[in-house]
């Protein structure tokens, strides 16, 4: 390992045309060159890791910067079109909106990565609704965390009959998600006409419960600064200890300059969230805190991510996703592990249930459980999953289902019809597809 | 495992302990599918720390005889000595118990996971119930070093974007990370250029030089007197001729491949019983 002439060549590379990075391919058969990390991670400052990123980006791995920056020029433009589109009131107003989204597109994201679908986390959220405001409303008057549980567990219970269904009897999922698309739409107006105390199927939530705080209730503007000094301090002692651990096992890792950085602009976000949120947004009374609803999506996402990125489980997903064959033959049990994958998709359906209710106060029949998994699916696409499989991580969901809030709020603020809104949203979900494809196929040639 | 799937023979010690046993030894295996006879009492040595070339036409039997050896069928006759002691592969898990390591022409590969994460797919190291990713980079590191892999400038990239030779390089990595003792290759050189051909037939000869019996399976004569120390020849089902590369040319190979045959036989008392047909 010669870590100086590894960054030469990362120096040299970048200015080479993708022709000549062909002819290079071919010269490496030959050369012997040092086997180690990934270009950014072999470099020692601050302007070679930026260069080495710059050339990432060229060869096709664009990550999150194309929906990053088309988030940025939709921000731009509806801030010129509506001055009170950064207003404290609408950007948390946004987020709370973007929940939803995000979290049935985290759903998606288990099914996409499988190279499966799932077509049914509109209606199978709707389900984990019902249950829920059903068990802690009169007469069954069970706890709050009680009816979570229940509709959370009802939920996860789908996502396992479903996935059994496509593992053992071979049923494609379009077709079993279909169906399920179709009959969880039944189950839950045969729920709501159980239920006595449901006129015209709708069931109100307390407005004394958490299920109705978890949107509607904010933390103490103390308690939000508190809550991210830790989370920033943990961020911070996570990735310090690791880099280090790396450097002490002989590894290379990201110098500290590139830590510190990160850091810092995660502490930035933080501290403009918070801010935002414990301004006083209130037209009439006061009102400011951050909403308990953040908190919650951040943890489900951290979760998931820990799950996916850093788990046996997680990484036999992205496998199968890529190669069944390969990841049978690596004694992975890819049935079960597939089975898993949409037992956490509809759990994560049944999350977004919980969101939706509390937004609304109540839980009703009305809701278009067939246009939210399509939602769902263009929270993960515009985020960065891919439909054909192996690629897709939960923070796709969080900067898809924000880009879609975002357009649905925006074009709300300017009085634009829902036609208005559908069209709009459908020309963002092509443009972020198209640009997506555009960057990767510049990379085609080098891959 | 060995002790569920395995039957020692009576006399297994005796002969397992004689020096210079094969690590491997097909003894009269017999395979049918139907009234088709795919193998005929085939007998073959594999041995530790060299290359074994598996040359035939097409239709003569390599596909099935790799596949007895890594346990996805059953032979209907005949018996699998490993280390001189009977065994028998119920199942590819038998095998790979074993450390039996089949490499596909497909190679096996996600080409969405990095190197490391190919290399130690279904055996992951765990830290505290997550994945030890240090550890995996450094063996991971570490094993490619030992094969003089030098052309993949790094192990964190995601295994798509790299060349054919560089992902045989992997396939064989992955092997060896395992402590395979033995790895059969189906057409390892089958679709590369010349400097990548080269450099995957430098890489079968490090693996035997660690004392891994390797197994080619290949068309390519060029390849196969260039790396194999030993050949065997099947045709239609039967082991035709075997014995150390240096007793055979190009042209008696193909004569044998072709007509089981030779006009100038090779017959230093390696071609087996079922061939000359005298029993041991």
């Amino acid at each position: 390992m010669d870590e100086t002439s590894s960054g030469t060549e990362t120096a040299t590379e970048v200015e080479q045309s993708p022709a000549e990075v062909e002819a290079e391919e071919e010269r490496e058969a030959i050369d012997a060159m040092a086997v180690g990390a990934p270009a950014e991670l072999l470099v020692d400052s601050l302007g070679e890791y930026l260069r080495a990123w710059g050339q990432r980006i060229r060869s096709g791995d664009s990550g999150a910067l194309p929906i990053v920056v088309g988030l940025v020029v939709i921000v731009i433009f509806f801030q010129v079109e509506r001055s009170q589109f950064l207003s404290s009131l609408n950007i948390v107003n946004l987020l709370v909106q973007a929940a939803v989204f995000v979290l049935l597109g985290a759903a998606e994201i288990y099914a996409l990565v499988l190279s499966e679908i799932d077509l049914s986390v509109g209606y199978v959220a709707a389900v984990a609704g019902f249950v829920i405001a059903e068990l802690i409303a009169p007469p069954v008057n069970l706890p709050w965390w009680l009816g979570i549980l229940g509709g959370f567990g009802v939920a996860a219970a789908i996502g396992l009959l479903q996935g059994s269904l496509i593992t053992r009897l071979h049923v494609p999922s379009f077709v079993v998600t279909l169906a399920g698309l179709l009959f969880f739409e039944g189950i839950m107006i045969e729920l709501a006409n159980i239920d006595k105390t449901a006129v015209g199927g709708v069931i109100g939530i307390s407005s004394s419960s958490p299920v109705y705080k978890l949107v509607n209730s904010n933390m103490s503007p103390a308690l939000g600064w508190i809550l991210l000094v830790v989370v920033i301090g943990l961020f911070a002692l996570v990735s310090i200890t690791r880099a280090a651990r790396r450097r002490a096992q002989g590894l290379s890792a990201p110098p500290l300059s590139i830590t510190l950085v990160t850091i810092g602009v995660a502490a930035i976000g933080g501290i403009l969230l918070v801010f935002v949120c414990n301004r006083n947004r209130g037209l009439l009374i006061t009102l400011k805190g951050v909403p308990w609803v953040i908190p919650f999506v951040g943890v489900v996402l951290l979760l998931w991510s820990v799950l996916l990125g850093r788990t046996k489980l997680g990484r036999y997903i992205y496998a199968i996703g890529a190669n069944p064959e390969a990841a049978r033959r690596a004694g992975i049990n890819v049935a079960w592990i597939r089975t898993f994958g949409f037992m956490f998709c509809s759990l994560t359906a049944g999350m977004a249930g919980l969101v939706y209710e509390s937004r609304l106060g109540s839980m009703a029949t009305d809701i278009d459980g067939g246009s939210l998994v399509l939602y769902a699916v263009a929270a993960a696409v515009i985020g960065g999953a891919s439909l054909f499989g192996g690629r897709g991580k939960p923070i796709h969901a969080l900067l898809g289902g924000i880009l879609i809030a975002a357009v649905f709020n925006g074009l709300g603020l300017m009085g634009i019809s829902a036609a208005g809104q559908d069209i709009a949203t459908a020309i963002v979900l092509l443009v972020a597809a198209a640009v997506d494809a555009l960057v990767r196929r510049r990379g085609s040639a080098i891959v | 495992m060995s002790t569920g799937n395995s039957q020692l023979a009576e006399d297994g010690t005796q002969r397992g302990a004689a020096n210079g046993t094969p690590l491997l030894s097909l003894r009269g295996i017999s395979k049918s599918f139907g009234p088709v006879r795919a193998l005929t009492r085939v007998d073959l040595d594999i041995p530790a720390g060299q290359v074994t070339a598996l040359a035939g036409d097409n239709g003569a039997g390599k596909s099935v005889t790799i596949k007895t050896i890594s346990g996805l069928w059953e032979p209907d006759g005949g018996e699998l000595l490993w280390e001189g002691k009977p065994v028998r592969l119920h199942s590819p898990k038998d095998a790979e118990a074993l450390g039996v390591t089949t490499i596909y022409q497909d190679l096996a590969l996600c080409d969405n996971l990095d190197i490391v994460a190919n290399m130690f797919l279904g055996h992951e190291p765990l830290r505290r119930g997550l994945l030890d990713e240090g550890s995996m980079e450094l063996a991971a590191r570490h094993t490619l070093e030992e094969l003089s892999v030098k052309t993949i400038r790094s192990i964190r990239q995601p295994v798509a974007s790299l060349s054919g030779g560089q992902r045989q390089s992997v396939a064989v990595a992955k092997a060896l990370l395992h402590q395979s003792k033995l790895v059969i290759m189906d057409e390892p050189t089958a679709a590369l250029g010349v400097a990548q051909t080269r450099m995957v037939l430098e890489l079968i000869k490090s693996l035997s030089s660690r004392g891994v019996a390797v197994m080619v399976i290949s068309h390519n004569l060029n390849d196969v007197f260039t790396v194999a120390d030993r050949i065997a020849i099947l045709h239609l089902g039967r082991m035709v001729a075997q014995g150390p590369i240096s007793s055979f040319d190009t042209q008696v190979v193909v004569e044998y491949m072709t007509t089981g045959r030779s006009s100038r036989p090779v017959g230093d008392g390696n071609v087996p019983a079922s061939v000359t047909g005298e029993e041991k």
